[in-house]
């Protein structure tokens, strides 16, 4: 019992970490540029698309992934240029509306272009297999893969907005943009290259979740919304937080799931037990972000403006 | 930009007034046009309108964007359904027990949700709405996700009126008349202003006397309300009641149409509320990939409009505007 | 239950058409959900529907037909509008549809009191199959819990002691579970709940590694079977025999593939079931649509030749004789037989399917062996028609 709760614990944090990848891109966006980016589903999705495409048109994982990089960094130039730019200055609610347009626009031109059908992605040969854990359990090698992703993906964010050039202009130009325009630096470039670096993300997480998760057209709306509860309890803008936070989430999710029913049942009689934990279950994420924002309005490691 | 009504007939007011008229028009020129049908259309974009216009007081007033108001559309629908099973059938009692419901409900998350700000405030009312959802979704006795089917349309006074679809419209239309002309006179009065006000600065406000916290969640709970009703009328037109009404998507497009008509002004949200219905009605009656050409006029309104319909023609119509 | 006409008679309806041409065309509404992530279902169920017009020649027992589809959007109040339109405005004499027993909830009653008949290529639920049955309504499929049934038939056959239960936590996941427990006489060693559209099994699966049951039961429908399925097979479980109902499918195979191989599920139809017209019926679907038709193609597919055989046998202007007629015509079946039963679902044959790899490297499931024959639901007994 002790150790499959501590392997479900492990379960739950392989989860975080699997949202924090896809929450990445978006804390990243939000945070920097203070943009609402509700495509940001979508781009994953394209990710998983592009990534099922080429793979299957290359035979190899590895070629797949990096022409999948490369195509939704390109779509997320694309976008920038076309879409994008022209909505900085906007208020947020323009900002809803013009992505959740896009999402639309998005999800139906994939539909249009792969069918409804759901795609397959084979796993490379090097990741696939599991190892033994404790007793008759096992652990895919593919999710110990994802884990070690996820933290790269963590660190390598980390590094780059708190100790490089780059990371210090853009949290700069976040907070005061005609300053940081006036001392030489192309601010809208910097946008164009955060926005797509985030496109990116997004696009590295759709594509490596693939072989793992089901490529479909309603891919993006689950994780979109997950993705969002993730960076507002990690306090928005905050890597760290959104790291926090998936892990969080995770965590809450995968325990409550499993042992909720049996933590009631010693408290309850079991018929009330197992209703109570059907009606309990699914609220448990949402519960946990409405507990975190009445004590902490701005989420964890939020800043206290607006 | 958008001050609510000031003394008189605004051109606002007036132009929410002219919709509400046209569409009283749709019944006679439906029989003409050999085609009921459009009163069963124009029946939707009234209850929808409803929505759209109680969503309007608490995003358009008080800048407070609300990811969860499908929720009291929930409620209202679930009042009916509830009712019913239990042998009331008389409208007016489901429209006061889906009030009560909406207005506890709103009363409590609110005063939670309203200490957040921005987006944190859009995603706890979608933690809200959530949980509401999928309180539904387990409740085993009114079918769980797949929904239950009504008996009957509502009563009023003991008969069955609703049964006819021209009357009811015309209720669904007096329902929505009602609740413009109850915004309308709000956003005026000096709790209106007020509202308005703790949008532009909350601090000056303050300042004043004025507890901007009361405000909102009085605000919170009237919008919730309003929106129940266009949840009974829903219920009732469908003759069937699920969680899905209460989906977050069903809230996202609730925020859409009220962006979509431009907010603040009332008559925007109705606007709204009739266009996206049009929109959505005459594009999937001609292709499954309708959603695309929805997002792409969405996209287009958003980029070349900002302030959404209304907006728009504002701009055409320059002597109309204030 | 069967009457005399015969194949034939629906193969000459072609040959009558003109004849009848100046007659007005018999309209019939395809009310599936065709947009939104569920989109696939609904796509195979018009097809095999417009395949079946294609192959009739364009018309209905002798008469012109206009099929006029219409996308259900998976949201129960568009439906039911939808519904409306087509049956008071469009002038629909049948509605094929829906995909979704919610959907179906909300269009039956404006359908029915529409004056038109409702004909399920899919959606079987127990409100309408007991005391709610309605005699305008026929479900073409199957009851909803009888796939599960017969799974558990097949568990007992198969000795298995010791089942574990996978679900999503909704009103479907409990009944289909229940389905599995009504049959079942083995020991369920626990009911895991699932999230709607769950992403990761990674905790359930470690349950089932500890547990270590004979078997596994699973209704995880779409895009969460695929993650199951595929995780599955990658946490190396696959030594347990897995099986389910609408989830490892035509729809979702494509995204399985080998993952899937092996894995059982039930049905009372499998593209390779032996049955006069099958084969063809496949072959036909597969060059004209490019993919394997999935149940949901099927059960169209047969929805419209029964159609056509009863307005051939009692044409469309006597309702009464109309709805007599579709109970009891015989027509040409991909499932090999066919009868309805007092509440107007299916009494048919239920086969064990198993994941296979067809020789053109699609992925399908195959029929392996008769499981119960002529099955009635459970709930036919509480119908009292007429």
């Amino acid at each position: 019992m002790a150790n499959l709760f501590l392997l479900q614990l492990l379960n739950g944090a392989q989860f975080g970490i699997l949202l924090f990848l896809v929450a990445a891109g978006l804390t990243l966006v939000f945070g920097i540029m203070d943009f609402i980016n509700l495509a940001h589903g979508v781009l994953y999705m394209l990710g998983a698309y592009l990534m099922a495409m080429f793979a299957l048109s290359t035979g190899s994982f590895w070629l797949g992934l990096a022409l999948a990089l490369g195509a939704t960094l390109v779509v997320g130039l694309v976008l920038e240029w076309l879409v994008f730019r022209r909505l900085y200055d906007r208020p947020h609610l323009d900002q809803v509306l013009a992505t959740f347009a896009l999402m639309m626009i998005l999800s139906e031109g994939v539909k249009i272009l792969w069918g409804s059908a759901p795609l397959n992605v084979a796993m490379p040969e090097l990741l696939s297999g599991s190892v033994p854990l404790a007793g008759p359990l096992r652990y895919p090698v593919y999710r110990i893969a994802i884990i070690v992703a996820g933290l790269a993906t963590a660190l390598g964010l980390w590094a780059m907005i708190t100790r490089t050039r780059v990371g210090m202009l853009l949290r700069a130009g976040a907070s005061n943009r005609p300053m940081v325009a006036a001392l030489g630096t192309d601010i809208s470039k910097f946008f164009m290259l955060v926005f797509a670096l985030g496109a990116m993300l997004a696009g590295f997480a759709g594509a490596l979740v693939s072989p793992v998760l089901s490529v479909d057209p309603g891919m993006g709306d689950q994780i979109l919304i997950l993705t969002f509860v993730v960076i507002v309890i990690g306090g928005v803008g905050s890597v760290k937080g959104a790291f926090a936070g998936a892990l969080l989430v995770g965590i809450t999710d995968t325990v409550g799931r499993i042992f909720g029913p049996i933590w009631l049942k010693m408290v309850m009689d079991p018929a009330a037990a197992a209703q109570a934990g059907r009606v309990l279950a699914p609220m448990l994420i949402y519960l946990l972000m409405a507990a975190i924002l009445s004590w902490r309005p701005n989420g964890l490691f939020g800043r206290s403006t607006r | 930009m958008s001050r609510p009504a000031q003394r008189g007939m605004s051109g606002r007011a007036k132009a929410a007034l002219a919709l509400i008229a046209l569409m009283a028009l749709v019944p006679p020129l439906a029989a003409l046009a050999g085609d009921p049908f459009l009163t069963v259309v124009a029946s939707r974009m009234a209850v929808f309108a409803i929505a759209a216009l109680s969503l309007d007081l608490i995003l358009g007033f008080g800048a407070l964007v609300s990811f969860g108001h499908a929720a009291y559309l929930g409620l209202g629908a679930y009042a009916v359904a509830v009712c019913a099973r239990h042998g009331i059938t008389d409208l007016f009692v489901q429209i006061a027990a889906g009030a009560a419901a909406s207005a506890l409900f709103a009363l409590v998350s609110g005063a939670i949700s309203l200490r957040t700000r921005g987006i944190y405030f859009i995603m706890i009312t979608l933690a809200f709405g959530q949980m509401a959802y999928f309180f539904f979704v387990s409740l085993s006795a009114y079918g769980g996700d797949d929904g239950t089917t009504l008996a009957a349309r509502s009563t009023v006074f003991g008969r069955p009126l609703l049964e006819n679809d021209t009357v009811f419209f015309y209720v669904v239309l007096a329902c929505l008349a009602t609740a413009f002309g109850l915004l309308h006179r709000l956003a005026g009065s000096r709790f209106g202003r007020a509202l308005a006000g703790t949008r532009e600065s909350e601090l000056r406000m303050q300042a004043i006397g004025f507890r901007p916290f009361r405000y909102r969640l009085a605000a919170y709970v009237i919008s919730g309300m309003i929106c129940s009703v266009a949840g009974v009328l829903l219920a009732n037109q469908t003759e069937y009641v699920s969680p899905a009404y209460m989906a977050w998507t069903r809230s996202g497009e609730l925020i859409v149409m009220l962006l979509l008509g431009g907010i603040g002004t009332l008559a925007g949200a109705m606007a709204g509320a009739l266009a996206t219905v049009a929109l959505e009605e005459l594009l999937a009656g001609w292709s499954e990939h309708w959603r695309l050409g929805f997002g792409l006029i969405l996209l287009g309104v958003v980029l070349w409009s900002p302030a959404g319909l209304t907006g728009l023609i504002r701009r055409l119509l320059p002597e109309e505007g204030r | 239950m069967m009457k005399s006409t015969m194949t034939a008679l629906a193969l000459g309806a072609t040959a009558l058409a003109p004849l009848s041409a100046l007659a007005e065309p018999v309209k019939v509404g395809v009310l599936m959900t065709l947009s939104g992530p569920p989109a696939v279902l609904g796509e195979h169920a018009r097809d095999g529907a417009l395949l079946a017009l294609k192959t009739l020649g364009g018309t209905l027992g002798g008469q012109e037909a206009e099929f006029i589809i219409a996308d259900a959007e998976g949201k129960p109040d568009i439906a039911a509008q939808k519904a409306r339109r087509l049956v008071e405005s469009d002038g629909a004499a049948f509605v094929i549809g829906p995909i979704f027993s919610n959907v179906m909830a909300a269009i039956a009653g404006p359908v029915t009191e529409g004056g038109a008949f409702l004909m399920s290529p899919n959606a079987g639920p127990s409100v309408f199959a007991g005391e709610g049955c309605n005699p305008d309504i026929f479900v073409v499929s199957y009851q909803n819990d009888q796939p599960d049934q017969v799974m558990g038939e097949y568990a007992n056959s198969a000795g298995y002691g010791s089942v574990v239960l996978i679900a999503p936590n909704y009103q479907a996941g409990m009944d289909h579970l229940g389905g599995f427990k009504r049959t079942y006489e083995g020991t369920v060693t626990t009911e895991l709940l699932t999230q709607l559209g769950q992403l990761d099994y990674s905790a359930e699966l470690a349950q089932i590694a500890a547990f270590q049951p004979d078997a596994v039961y699973a209704f995880l429908p779409g895009g969460m079977g695929v993650n199951f399925v595929k995780q599955y097979a990658q946490a190396g479980l696959s030594g347990i025999p897995m099986m389910s109902s609408f989830t490892t499918d035509e729809t979702t195979l494509p995204a399985m593939q080998d993952a899937a191989l092996g894995m059982f599920s039930s049905g009372s139809w499998a593209p390779d079931l032996d049955a006069p017209g099958n084969a063809e019926f496949v072959e036909a679907f597969v060059a004209e649509y490019g993919r394997v038709p999935a149940s949901y193609a099927a059960y169209a597919y047969d929805a419209v030749m029964l159609m056509d055989a009863a307005i051939a046998e009692a044409g469309t202007e006597d309702r009464d004789a109309l709805r007599d007629a579709l109970k009891t015509v015989d027509f040409p079946t991909v499932r090999g037989k066919f009868a309805f039963g007092q509440n107007q679902f299916p009494v048919q044959d239920f086969y064990l399917t198993e994941v296979v790899q067809r020789e053109d490297g699609a992925y399908a499931t195959s029929a392996k062996e008769l499981v119960v024959a002529d099955y009635v639901d459970a709930y036919a007994g509480a119908c009292a028609a007429e």
